[in-house]
């Protein structure tokens, strides 16, 4: 069995609750251990950044050195707190001078950054170390007929991390959706930012970027988006309402998380992964796609 | 520094820094923690203004491309009071696909920590106070809490705007997915002497 130390992230504590039940409950069925950290902090999202970028190194480096005490690699399943720690690790192995001050700080809660565990997302995990064939061949509810945008989003993807790392045509989330038995439809907008924090900052760019990426999941006619980040499951769920208010569209577009998608195929009972906490209901889309499939195998 | 096309619009209030440190270079070594971004290699082919989600849908005073440029001329003013790197999204976009390897995002992160820490930049932007506040949760507790944030913004709004977020807000809050209490990590007085570490917190509580 393989194991990580789980790291859920402010948002998994309650907003996006379902993905946190879904990562566990998938996990489990691909026989991934999952070792919540005990006593994490906040990764600093974006704003840590704006401020002081030490400090940012330095909240990050806490979790990471909690899960070098586990000796496990860590997983996350936000992409902001992915690549926040993906990066303050990067950052901190080339720069010893930076860790150096950096565990000075670290010392007062006896932890030491030493750069031994890596970091990972949710979806690297189940992709590459549990593998596409695995996850395939556990799969007892192929989700066939159901039409899925896979949503990148950003920070899974970006900033680059090697020189190799395919950012502009990635295949790993359509991939994971065709293992799902569903069918992945081409996206276009599926690398393009969902606004992240302007939801916040800037209301009227942030609903501007939300609407074009619902439109183009209508457009693709895909029945659900997916996605592997708390921001973009809340921004392109939860303020689909007040799109439709400002633009006048009748967007009605369900948003679910990979680990709910993976989780269905998988068998396990809808409730278990969290599902009918959404405002834009995700089961009646995935009943549709089940009770037109049966038709479109016959005519095909 | 023939590269750099003159700004047009508002060119008076431009005047060369006399630190004898330029301002590309004080911007340039603002990023990663001092190691520096080559700004002066730009081309000003413009892939990250294109690239940019917000820039291409207009709501960037300056797109990107312009405030390299504006950067490179001196125009110091004109960038601090700009509200691009305020509206960046952190997508990276334009970072994976500049020729030169320009961070331009990074170069954003570093308009933003200067223009807070000089306490200098365009009023009535959201993006300050919210960082602001949130920076100040996370020290206080270690996690974040969303109901504290939303007041940073919620007061810029209109009416119509406001009613809108609470019907928001009161739909998560049906569903359990607003936290009623804010949480906190456990270790809270070793967390906060290791940030007095790296910046000063003021009084010790």
């Amino acid at each position: 069995m393989k194991s990580y130390a789980y790291f859920p992230g402010c948002s998994l504590e309650k907003m996006a609750h379902s993905y946190h039940l879904s990562t566990i409950e998938t996990a489990r069925a691909l026989g991934v251990e999952l070792k919540e950290l005990e006593d994490w902090n906040c990764c600093g999202a974006t704003a840590y950044f704006h401020v002081d970028e030490l400090l940012a190194f330095t909240l990050c480096a806490r979790n990471i050195a909690m899960a070098e005490q586990q000796k496990l690699p860590l997983v996350a399943p936000c992409s902001g707190c992915y690549k926040n720690m993906y990066f303050t690790r990067d950052h901190l192995r080339h720069d010893a001078d930076l860790a150096e001050h950096i565990n000075d700080a670290l010392a007062e809660d006896n932890l030491k950054f030493s750069g031994d565990s890596t970091v990972h997302h949710l979806i690297e995990v189940f992709v590459n170390d549990v593998g596409l064939k695995e996850v395939k061949a556990k799969v007892t509810h192929p989700l066939k007929g159901l039409r899925v945008a896979a949503y990148y989003g950003c920070q899974i993807l970006r900033p680059k991390k090697s020189k190799a790392e395919d950012v502009e045509q990635p295949q790993f989330f359509e991939d994971l959706v065709a293992a799902c038995g569903a069918e992945p439809v081409p996206y276009p907008l599926r690398l393009t930012c969902c606004s992240g924090a302007l939801i916040i900052t800037n209301r009227e760019a942030a609903l501007s970027l939300v609407r074009n990426l619902l439109e183009s999941a209508v457009q693709a006619k895909a029945a659900v988006i997916v996605t592997a980040c708390p921001l973009c499951q809340v921004n392109l769920e939860c303020y689909q309402k007040q799109v439709n208010r400002e633009f006048g569209t009748e967007l009605n577009v369900p948003v679910m998380y990979f680990t709910q998608l993976l989780g269905l195929a998988l068998g396990l009972p809808p409730k278990r992964l969290g599902l009918g906490s959404e405002l834009v209901a995700v089961m009646p889309a995935i009943k549709e796609a089940q009770r037109v499939e049966p038709a479109l195998a016959s005519t095909s | 520094m023939n590269a750099a096309p003159t700004p047009t619009a508002t060119a008076t209030a431009a005047a060369p820094p006399d630190s004898g440190v330029s301002f590309v270079e004080e911007i340039g070594h603002l990023l990663y923690a001092s190691k520096g971004n080559p700004l002066n290699t730009c081309i000003q082919c413009g892939t990250c203004s294109a690239t940019c989600p917000v820039a291409s849908g207009g709501f960037m005073d300056n797109s990107p491309r312009r405030v390299i440029a504006l950067i490179r001329a001196g125009f110091k003013e004109q960038v601090l009071k700009a509200n691009t790197y305020w509206y960046c999204a952190s997508c990276y976009q334009c970072t994976v696909r500049c020729p030169r390897n320009i961070d331009i995002a990074e170069l954003m992160y570093g308009l933003k920590r200067y223009t807070v820490w000089k306490a200098k930049g365009q009023e009535d932007l959201i993006g300050p106070t919210f960082t602001e506040t949130f920076v100040k949760t996370i020290l206080r507790s270690g996690r974040s809490y969303e109901p504290v944030l939303a007041t940073t913004y919620l007061f810029t709004y209109g009416l119509p705007e406001m009613i809108q977020e609470a019907q928001t807000a009161t739909a998560l809050m049906i569903k359990g997915r607003l936290l009623l209490l804010p949480a906190r990590i456990k270790r809270l007085d070793n967390f906060k002497r290791m940030i007095q570490h790296i910046i000063p917190l003021g009084d010790k509580e």
